[in-house]
């Protein structure tokens, strides 16, 4: 039995969603550490692509920034802004998605803008960047972050960034759009989209977390699959690798 | 043909009260030096745009510069939140700016767009997002060949760009190269353009590294080249120095309070001239 922690058990979930050979788009943060930890286990020919431009990226520590110079120095290539928006997201070169949220609603909707009114807002968030466009041109996206109330509420504030609409019916006759989110993968469990209403349903509890938890921290009257699945447990190479991973980056940025 | 002169005349020169206004550079290469002799000079009334305001734009907000910011995520990036521009836009603090949110996809296109000299640019975006029913520059327009729904926002085209970058020629020619960000859509789709640089070099073409597909932008589209050594810190010059990510840390903490806020602008930027700040 390896001692680990609930956000270990999130980082390590996610980086088990990506398959060797895929195609990421990152999103800063919990998506980044997860899409590095799969390319350093199970998937080191994982295309690693960050906003910035970084393309096929390597980074040797987590970047603090979306443009840190370590993603430009360990990648293929580093084209312009427009091109990586317009050639490598829109053109369809991008498989997955890899996102983390401040506010998600059952639908999968993303918040990223604010808490509030518009245009009274209690709380003032950072934006869309890049989210808007990675969530309906990739492939389909995946979604990390951790589980509480205040971010998992029945409907969201603000959609910045589509998940499935208000009325989960968001996607649906649109051309050229993709599957969207596939998954959400937090520090309690695993969902996905209901097949039919695109509601998200837990399909897997992470050891030791039981049903009460989720819905404890849940602001919805949450739904779980009828075969509901336990979580594999982080291997201890994973968290190995995941340990050394962020000992290097916290050395680097206490460094710099 | 790109005139060399000071931080403090360029800015002068090009930089009106009210103007629309561009510093670009996408993490990297942000135009601090620039951005602090704007608030030296107290220019007023704004339009200030940058996909990502960082820093620099929540100086300027804080120092009462803005009167509209045009950004696609206002962010501290790695860290949290920009207060000056939380203040601004939730209290009004120093004064109420008027606030217009794109996303990244939209605002690299827009820049695109202004250097190719087109009104609009075209995208398959905001789908689904609430965005467009906050900003009334975001529209859909039907592709008149396939009928299909796309996203239109108008080109930017600022009076007056600024952007950082690594070196220029004696002839003005300019290099830039790492993160290139829109550095080149912002210089070709404004009015006039600042270029700062950390060096001048005597000709580009004839530096080792130099190669046939060097990003350059040709001393002839550019209006002004500044020497603004170390111009781009905290932010980084690739090949330079590093990005002070401990600074962008401490800044939460600065700009948290507006005293504190105040008092660090008064100590770093007002009563820095531009000479400390590296200009030659």
């Amino acid at each position: 039995m390896t001692d680990y922690t609930s956000g270990e058990m999130m980082t390590v979930t996610a980086a088990r969603a990506l398959e060797n050979g895929m195609t990421c788009f990152v999103g800063i943060g919990l998506p980044s550490e997860a899409a590095n930890l799969a390319r350093l286990t199970h998937a080191p020919d994982v295309v690693l692509i960050y906003e910035s431009g970084t393309l096929q990226t390597k980074p040797e520590v987590l970047p603090l920034s979306i443009g840190d110079g370590e993603l430009c120095e360990s990648a293929l290539t580093t084209v312009a802004v427009p091109e990586m928006f317009r050639y490598w997201l829109q053109g369809g070169k991008v498989n997955v998605g890899f996102l983390g949220t401040a506010q998600i609603d059952r639908f999968a909707n993303l918040n990223t803008t604010l808490i509030g009114d518009y245009h009274d807002p209690k709380v003032r968030l950072p934006g869309g960047g890049g989210a808007p466009e990675i969530a309906t041109n990739a492939g389909e996206v995946f979604i990390t972050l951790k589980h509480s109330k205040r971010a998992f509420v029945k409907d969201v504030d603000f959609v910045t960034t589509l998940g499935f609409g208000r009325d989960g019916k968001g996607r649906d006759g649109v051309p050229n759009i993709g599957k969207g989110p596939t998954r959400v993968i937090t520090d309690l469990c695993v969902m996905k989209p209901d097949p039919e209403t695109k509601e998200l349903t837990v399909v897997s509890l992470h050891p030791g977390v039981s049903r009460d938890d989720v819905i404890e921290a849940t602001g919805w009257d949450i739904r779980f699959a009828k075969q509901l699945e336990s979580t594999a447990m982080p291997e201890a190479h994973e968290l190995d690798i995941l340990r050394e991973l962020k000992a290097r980056t916290d050395r680097k940025h206490a460094g710099a | 043909m790109a005139e060399f002169l000071s931080l403090h005349d360029a800015v002068a020169r090009y930089v009106d009260d009210g103007a629309t206004v561009a510093m670009e550079g996408f993490t990297h290469l942000i135009p601090f030096a620039a951005g602090h002799e704007v608030v030296r000079q107290k220019k007023r009334d704004l339009t200030l745009i940058r996909m990502t305001p960082d820093l620099i734009y929540d100086q300027l907000i804080g120092a009462g510069c803005a009167k509209k910011v045009i950004f696609s995520w206002g962010g501290n990036p790695g860290v949290g939140s920009l207060h000056r521009l939380r203040d601004a836009v939730e209290k009004g603090w120093p004064h109420k700016i008027e606030i217009l949110e794109h996303s990244h996809a939209a605002m690299a296109c827009a820049f695109e767009a202004g250097a190719a000299g087109l009104p609009l640019a075209v995208l398959r975006g905001y789908v689904g997002s609430e965005l467009p029913n906050v900003n009334d520059q975001i529209k859909f327009i039907e592709c008149p060949f396939t009928g299909e729904r796309l996203a239109a926002v108008p080109s930017v085209r600022p009076d007056v760009s600024i952007v950082h970058a690594q070196k220029a020629d004696r002839k003005g020619n300019v290099l830039v190269e790492g993160i290139v960000g829109v550095q080149k859509e912002a210089v070709l789709a404004a009015r006039h353009s600042i270029v700062t640089v950390e060096e001048i070099v005597d000709d580009l073409t004839t530096q080792p590294d130099y190669h046939p597909n060097t990003c350059i932008i040709p001393g002839w589209a550019i209006s002004a080249v500044v020497v603004a050594v170390k111009g781009a810190y905290p932010s980084y010059t690739h090949g330079y120095y590093d990005r002070d990510n401990r600074f962008y840390k401490e800044w939460d903490v600065i700009a948290r309070d507006r005293d504190t806020f105040t008092a660090w602008l008064d100590a770093n930027v007002y009563n820095a001239s531009s000479s400390a700040e590296g200009d030659a």
